[in-house]
């Protein structure tokens, strides 16, 4: 079995070493495959795992998936440091270096553009959430049928529940109102941004209502004043929590160019899969 | 190993990075390619992997923010529950609404 080729990200050329004991997918660690003025960043991966049918039922398996994802962005935040990648999505596999040159040689131009555009950038993500408060607490236990009061008449129910309604309302005014200026503060200091849906809470772990999701593509040289700034709106937003996270590669702008420049090449590499 | 000067120490990430921020980029961002190994790219798609956990663990999709079987009646008891809870709700509504229109009435047959 030779192997085939897992592939992280395609970036310039760089001078400094990965760490020593870094390793990615399936434990092997990432080598180089150069090409031109481009090097793509792979693992030598099993065809047992990483050919089509194997692949496509690991896919469904969350234990693999997020094993495959920590890796992926382990080698990716790795790369970070010393460089700006263009990472690749999850589960990008070819059958040999020949494959992987095969694909850079074709997509060259438009790497390079790209790479361009993020080089020296980092993307920085910002979460707001609306913390469960003792009024959104005591609401979702009157929600819950057991602990409602048999006493209550009906009138008084309803004018509870109004009175419910009114206050979840007017909390949620505030937290779009604040989530709204923040983003618009935010884009400010940055050189892009994307809003991403907002992610569950039991996925994230993370308590309270996610009500923005956003992410900021940032000059490194400048990401000191835009974390000072988040850190700046963290106190003024009782019941609101900001979380930031990163430097993250720039994942979320790495999948498009600038506006109006959509590549031929990424097109057609989408209906080849479709 | 060197870091960048002048970047902000990481917040949030490595070892303890949030698994959603994670699955977010790395299956949801970055640069889409057709590889050899041609997988149909809606099969990574989270929202299919949502659906297709629910089978795989209930536990785990649990963890994973993953419930929508929760609220659909043919798949839960907890849907159930809810949906007599609404009903519950429903039916207080309507006693109001009732009571508001003949309050007289309401009181002179109480016992």
């Amino acid at each position: 079995m030779t192997g085939l080729r897992y592939v992280y990200a395609v970036c310039r050329p760089f001078g400094t070493p990965l760490q020593a004991q870094l390793t990615g997918v399936g434990g092997d660690p990432p080598r180089l495959v150069p090409h031109h003025d481009l090097v793509a960043v792979v693992s030598h991966v099993p065809e047992a795992d990483f050919a089509e049918e194997p692949l496509r039922a690991h896919l469904e398996d969350l234990d693999w998936l997020t094993t495959v994802a920590r890796a992926h962005q382990g080698v990716i935040d790795a790369l970070t440091t010393v460089t700006t990648p263009l990472p690749l999505r999850l589960g990008t596999v070819f059958r040999d270096d020949s494959g992987v040159r095969t694909m850079i040689e074709a997509r060259e131009e438009n790497f390079l553009r790209r790479l361009d555009r993020l080089e020296g950038r980092v993307e920085w993500g910002v979460k707001v959430f609306l913390e469960a408060g003792p009024e959104q607490a005591a609401e979702q236990a009157a929600e819950r049928p057991a602990p409602q009061p048999a006493a209550m008449s009906g009138r008084d129910y309803l004018r509870r529940r109004r009175e419910q309604t009114r206050s979840r309302e007017e909390q949620w005014q505030r937290a779009e109102t604040f989530a709204t200026d923040l983003h618009r503060t935010l884009t400010g200091f940055a050189e892009d941004s994307r809003l991403h849906a907002p992610q569950n809470p039991t996925l994230s772990g993370h308590s309270g209502r996610n009500v923005l999701n956003a992410a900021y593509l940032v000059p490194r040289g400048e990401s000191e004043a835009f974390v000072e700034q988040v850190e700046r709106t963290k106190d003024d937003s009782p019941g609101l929590r900001v979380e930031l996270t990163g430097p993250w590669a720039a994942y979320s702008f790495a999948g498009e160019d600038a506006a109006g420049e959509e590549a031929s090449g990424e097109k057609a590499g989408r209906e080849g899969t479709a | 190993m060197t870091t960048p000067s002048r970047l902000p120490d990481p917040y949030g990430q490595g070892g303890g990075a949030n698994l959603a921020d994670i699955l977010e980029r790395v299956l949801d961002k970055g640069v889409v390619i057709a590889g050899d190994i041609k997988i149909n790219l809606l099969d990574i798609e989270l929202l299919t992997i949502k659906l297709r956990l629910v089978v795989a663990s209930v536990d785990k999709a649990k963890e994973m923010g993953i419930d929508w079987w929760e609220s659909d009646p043919a798949l839960s008891s907890r849907a159930r529950r809810d949906e007599l809870a609404r009903e519950n709700a429903e039916l207080r509504e309507r006693l109001a609404r009732l009571e508001e229109l003949e309050p007289r009435r309401a009181e002179e047959e109480a016992p």
